[in-house]
């Protein structure tokens, strides 16, 4: 018997235990459905799978009889794209600043010590300045949101421009480069797939964020629909989103990960 | 030309005296090879004269004029590891010298003058025996194609010195024989002075034309750090085999 360190499992075990929790978490959901429904026909807080399927019918497939619009895609294309704008922005700034910060060590004086303290502002804290100053709008939520997350990409991709082996660009001096194309041909290459992973581990706070906004201030979005039938304690609505959310989050997260290996091998398996 | 003048340099750090009262010249085309115990100062003076440290008192000139007070394209440097470049493949390390002396925007070649800096790299990779593994990336290599890879990088915008900073230290003894070869052979073909650190007395003894041994000529065994390492040694080397003819090899290189 090998010790417990060694004991890999084989591909198809790996599936199977992988996939457990989740079988378990619905087995769990379906047996305590069953068990507070046979109490009470309508109780609303751990609805029958078949009031899923009604539910998933009314919002993604017809239109909502007050406004016309299938609420579902609505909600879902507007929620999207204000992360997505709001994540572009983020890599954006994170990217430039981090560089900045990371190769040249007058910005790093100039700038570090202020993302520091500007990444420890709770952006929850500054939602109703963000509201106040940029009003209601699309603006707020996305300002929000790349408060929230971009200087957390700021400083990890300038820590890891910092992490380069000083070896590395002192060769680069010794060929030549000056200190554009010191930034531009050997650290900014090797600051994407750090962004990448930055981005992926803030995926999850973005998301946070935007809900928080829609929650808020909104008439429209993933956040807002939850957050609109909670009154009606509607848990075969807000039970669908949540899962439709997660799986978002997860494509997203997973085609970060596709790109890192596709577009820089180099970097994987180190 | 590159011969190197050392006058009366000392390197300090707040109390502690690295390097005291170094007096050394350095002809043209010279190999010194440099052995010391740990701790003495050879790196600390490879890296004054690469520029990225400076001299607290003294002079240490190249060809007359101080050292400038960064690294530059007139003096390479090998390190013993991590000064190759992990996102570019073997190539592209090789050409990157090239390209940021073309291209000084974009640092990259594009056309014809792409095709020429390939080809001088692709010549050089054959001498360094990697012509196989040029489309790879530095981790996919051994550690000795590594070190090859780094030298030729070094020496591909044709620096009037060389610094090897134990470039063979992490390689295993059996594979230094063909890095040997390698460096001597680049070296007459380039025209180099070249300063190698090492910590393998045999290559000292082997490789150079001059060596250079440092320690300190004064000892406080109450404090340690009281005294500095200078040149204790200073022995020629006359081997006949560096003036050898020009192997057809070498030949390629000096395009």
């Amino acid at each position: 018997m090998p010790r417990l360190v060694n004991l890999y499992p084989s591909r198809g075990s790996a599936l199977a235990l992988g996939a457990l929790p989740f079988l378990i978490l619905i087995a769990a959901y379906l047996f305590g459905s069953a068990a507070r429904l046979a109490e009470n026909p309508d109780d609303k807080l751990l609805p029958a799978p078949s009031a899923f399927v009604d539910t998933l019918k009314s919002y993604a497939v017809e239109e909502d009889r007050r406004s016309g619009e299938v609420l579902w895609w609505l909600d879902t294309g507007a929620s999207m794209k204000r992360l997505l704008i709001a994540l572009a922005i983020s890599a954006f700034i994170g990217i430039v600043g981090g560089l900045a910060i990371g190769a040249l060590p007058v910005v790093r004086s100039l700038l570090g010590p202020f993302v520091a303290a500007l990444a420890m502002i709770p952006p929850l804290a500054i939602l109703p300045i963000l509201f106040i100053v940029l009003g209601l709008g699309e603006v707020a939520k996305i300002a929000l949101i790349v408060f929230g997350v971009a200087p957390c990409i700021v400083r990890d991709v300038s820590l890891r421009a910092g992490e380069l082996p000083k070896e590395q660009l002192i060769k680069a001096q010794t060929l030549g480069a000056s200190s554009w194309l010191l930034s531009t041909r050997v650290i900014l290459p090797q600051l994407w797939p750090r962004l990448i992973d930055a981005l992926r581990l803030t995926l999850g706070s973005a998301w946070l964020f935007l809900i928080a906004a829609e929650a808020i201030a909104s008439t429209e979005g993933l956040g807002y629909r939850i957050f609109l039938v909670r009154r009606y304690m509607a848990m075969d609505v807000i039970l669908p989103y949540v899962i439709w959310i997660t799986l978002l989050a997860y494509t997203m997260d997973w085609l970060l990960r596709l790109a890192r290996a596709r577009f820089f091998p180099w970097a994987e398996s180190r | 030309m590159a011969c190197v003048t050392v006058k009366h340099l000392w390197k300090e750090y707040g109390d502690q005296v690295v390097l005291e009262n170094l007096n050394l010249h350095v002809a043209d085309r010279e190999f010194v090879t440099i052995i010391g115990a740990s701790g003495c100062g050879k790196t600390t003076f490879l890296r004054m004269l690469l520029g990225v440290e400076q001299p607290t008192k003294g002079q240490l000139l190249i060809d007359g004029q101080p050292v400038p007070a960064e690294p530059g394209p007139d003096r390479g440097i090998v390190f013993q590891r991590y000064s190759l470049f992990p996102h570019l493949s073997v190539l592209d390390n090789l050409m990157l010298g090239l390209e940021f002396s073309g291209s000084r925007w974009l640092g990259k070649l594009f056309g014809a003058r792409r095709r020429e800096a390939a080809e001088k790299a692709e010549s050089l990779l054959e001498a360094i025996g990697l012509h196989t593994a040029r489309d790879k990336y530095p981790s996919q290599l051994s550690g000795g194609m590594q070190q090859r890879l780094s030298i030729a990088q070094s020496v591909i915008r044709e620096p009037k010195i060389l610094l090897l900073d134990e470039p063979f230290g992490a390689l295993d003894p059996g594979i230094t024989a063909d890095m040997h070869e390698i460096i001597l052979r680049l070296w007459q073909a380039n025209r180099m002075t070249i300063f190698m650190i090492t910590h393998d007395l045999k290559e000292s003894f082997q490789l150079g034309t001059r060596l250079l041994v440092f320690d300190k000529r004064r000892h406080d065994p109450h404090a340690p750090e009281r005294y500095g390492a200078t040149v204790t040694y200073d022995i020629p080397l006359n081997r006949k085999k560096h003036s050898a003819p020009t192997p057809p090899l070498t030949a390629e290189l000096v395009r």
